[in-house]
């Protein structure tokens, strides 16, 4: 085809034209990446405001109004915004190409899924300009949030509603894609470890988001339409809202960190040099811990009064959860055992991994506690369990990814040296901001405040804290220092630069927009290091070269999407003066015309001939 | 249906008998529904103690959605097991969330 060649050559106008009509899932991929990547910046930046409020003790840097908009939005940020869709980067660049698919089973709506991501994002922000972003905490409890003044709150409900949407509509799409969509050969059992963690994070998106999506009805109606679901005084109950909230909210945390531990899986054993030791057990580990996963929301409501016998029951549930977790970390721990292994940056953010979850696997273990939780509840002791848990798991999982499949989507290699810069100086900052936070919280410093007071032995560990902050605030300029470097000086790298194991690596890098010209034949667990082993230089075709049938591109997402922004805006405002309606209609109209375009219009895609292939293949 | 042509007489033979035993199951589950309809009806018709009729109409009813979904959505056939999966997962989460606002909210 000779629109490869063409689009080294296209105007900013036209790349940035096809970046927004694109369904194709390696385009969506870095969109999630830049997106992603960006609102990780903001919710830094306003993690290290919260830290230097916290330097010293009755700091003024913000006042507590805006401190409670900077906790809320870096929670939400760094959840929703940040970690879920650089997890759905990951997803769309590899899975696909994992188990040998030329596309993900929806193409339009993987890119719907994206542009609703983006303005919910988008949405959440806007509350900071128009006079304060939500400040109920990212958990949002009510009353405090159905009684919260302005529109912060509205903004935060709207938004989270267009993105979940998104996040959903994403979770199925992957699931379609798993079940149907394999390679001949690519077996359950045989499926790269990253592609069964995001196969069983996708399951708990389905079953998890609609509770969530539930909640923020109850709580748009409350706020903006004045029923009282959460009202006690109107026969509602507060508590509903925290089951909901919860009822997602646990899931979330595997959501995100079940596609962290197979991002690990998969860097462990390409750098040790060894298949994943008991591959099945990590299967095993990753449903039991999906299932589990669903059993223990009610961990975070000790305090609230549930009684002792629900207490206990949520309090086994959770420290079983221990059990696949332990099963995970061994097995990696045998991968490396005897394997050859290579020191780079994915596998120093492996190896820095293990040691840092393992510590957030123990705290939790004691929150799990529900008797000692009445002490460590609300306090820095949390925060430091859950930064240990979704930094030292997610985060960290998320910079190993990004150097380790860096080539693969952009076909240059992150520099090294800078890479380890980048590590030691995050990972050195990471354990100094949080593991003094362990012993801030048990000394009784509660969560959320925005000031504390001097000579009550807090001082020092929130200096060290905030110092550890600024540490991670340096590895990521130095990470972006990176990007920037090697995209513009670095090597053009193969299509097999790790001398990997899975098939994302048998196709050059970047890959062509098809994909896999025949579809692989797959023969077992790391189906290109079988090839390897036995000489051949790539995959055994499993099919003649044939037409290939690609989908076109569409701008309708987008409209889609701009249309629930705009009504989302109606939706707030009426409260105040009912003609904002007017943008609820415009804005609904906008998006159901789309949908309307989209039913009626058939689009039946396009075919790559099988002549044009040859001739490529030649050139 | 091109490949139908080129079946064996005896495939043939056997793909025609399990049609018909389909088509029986069918049958039987349809009037199946229709009595448990029924009884549900002439249940409350007939006010017996609501203690004793509602529960009994919601297994009533959960007996019928299985039949709906394995005789009528075909889900008895082969190559179902991932949405058969999916389906109890997503009734599981559900019954713990009902399950658990219940005894902890409601009660």
């Amino acid at each position: 085809m000779s629109t490869m060649v063409a689009n080294n050559k296209r105007s900013f106008g036209s790349t940035l034209w096809d970046y927004l009509t694109t369904v194709d899932h390696k385009k969506i991929a870095i969109l999630y990446l830049v997106a992603g990547g960006f609102f990780f910046i903001i919710g830094g930046l306003e993690a290290l405001a919260i830290r230097w409020q916290l330097v010293k003790p009755m700091n003024d840097f913000v006042s507590a109004g805006l401190y409670n908009e900077l906790i809320t939005m870096h929670g939400t940020t760094m959840i929703f915004l940040a970690a879920m869709p650089l997890i759905f980067a990951f997803m769309n660049a590899v899975v696909p190409l994992q188990i040998g698919a030329r596309d993900v089973a929806f193409p339009f709506l993987n890119s719907l899924g994206f542009w609703l991501f983006l303005f919910g994002g988008i949405m959440l922000n806007v509350g900071w300009i128009t006079g304060g972003a939500a400040d109920a905490g990212w958990t949002a409890y009510a009353p405090l949030s159905t009684t919260s003044p302005g529109e912060g709150v509205d903004y935060y409900v709207l938004g989270l509603q267009i993105s979940g949407a998104g996040t959903l509509i994403g979770g199925i799409n992957f699931l379609v894609t798993i079940v149907n969509m394999r390679a001949p050969g690519m077996t359950y059992m045989r499926m790269p470890l990253f592609t069964w963690t995001a196969f069983v994070a996708s399951a708990l998106i389905l079953f998890a988001f609609p509770a969530l999506t539930v909640g923020l009805f109850l709580m748009m109606f409350d706020r903006l339409f004045g029923s009282g679901f959460f009202d006690p005084n109107m026969g509602g109950n507060s508590v509903i809202w925290q089951h909901l909230f919860w009822i997602f909210g646990h899931p979330e945390v595997y959501i995100l960190a079940l596609p962290a531990f197979g991002i690990f899986s998969e860097i462990i054993s390409t750098f040790s040099r060894k298949r994943l030791f008991g591959y099945s057990a990590m299967v095993f580990a990753t449903v039991l811990i999906g299932f589990l996963g669903f059993m223990v929301w009610a961990h975070h409501m000790f305090t609230v009064g549930m009684g002792p016998a629900a207490n206990s029951i949520f309090a086994v549930a959770t420290m079983a959860i221990a059990i696949p977790t332990g099963i995970k970390i061994f097995n990696w721990l045998f991968t490396l055992w005897g394997g050859n292994i290579q020191i780079n940056t994915p596998m120093l953010w492996s190896l820095g991994f293990i040691p840092t979850f393992t510590l957030g696997g123990m705290t939790g273990v004691m929150v799990a506690a529900a008797s000692a939780d009445y002490q460590f509840h609300d306090s820095y002791f949390v925060v430091a369990h859950f930064h240990y848990v979704i930094v030292g798991g997610v985060v960290f999982a998320l910079f190993a990814a990004t150097h380790y499949w860096w080539p693969k989507m952009f076909g240059k290699i992150l520099n090294d040296t800078l890479g380890k810069v980048t590590f030691w100086l995050f990972f050195i900052g990471f354990h100094l901001t949080f593991f003094i936070q362990h012993f801030l919280g048990l000394m009784g410093m509660p969560r959320r405040y925005w000031v504390f007071l001097e000579d009550q032995g807090l001082d020092l560990g929130n200096a060290i804290s905030t110092t550890g902050a600024f540490l991670m605030g340096l590895g990521t300029i130095v990470l972006l220092y990176n990007i920037v470097v090697t995209s513009v000086k670095g090597e053009k790298v193969g299509s097999d630069p790790w001398d990997a194991r899975t098939l994302e690596w048998a196709i050059p890098s970047p890959p062509p927009f098809y994909n896999f010209k025949q579809l692989p034949l797959v023969r077992g667990l790391d189906p290109l290091w079988i090839e390897k082993t036995e000489g051949r230089k790539g995959m055994t075709p499993a099919e003649p070269i044939s037409d290939i049938h690609m989908p076109n591109n569409s701008f309708l997402p987008f409209v889609m999407s701009l249309g629930f922004f705009i009504a989302g805006f109606g939706f707030i405002y009426q409260k105040y003066d009912l003609v904002w309606l007017s943008l609820v209609f415009i804005g609904m109209g906008i998006a159901l015309g789309a949908m309307l375009m989209r039913s009626v219009k058939d689009d039946l895609g396009y075919h790559i001939h099988k002549e044009d292939l040859v001739k490529e293949a030649k050139e | 249906m091109a490949e139908k042509t080129s079946l064996h007489p005896a495939q043939l033979d056997y793909e025609k008998q399990k049609r018909k035993e389909e088509m029986k199951q069918q049958v039987i589950t349809f009037a199946l529904m229709i009595i448990f309809t029924i009884i549900a009806f002439s249940m409350v018709i007939a006010e017996l103690n609501k203690l004793f009729v509602i529960p009994v109409i919601f297994v009533l009813a959960a007996v019928q959605v299985g039949f709906q979904l394995y005789y009528f959505m075909h889900m008895s056939h082969k190559g179902h097991e991932m949405p058969a999966f999916m389906l109890y997962g997503g009734v599981f989460a559900a019954f713990l969330t009902i399950l658990a606002l219940a005894a902890l909210v409601w009660w």
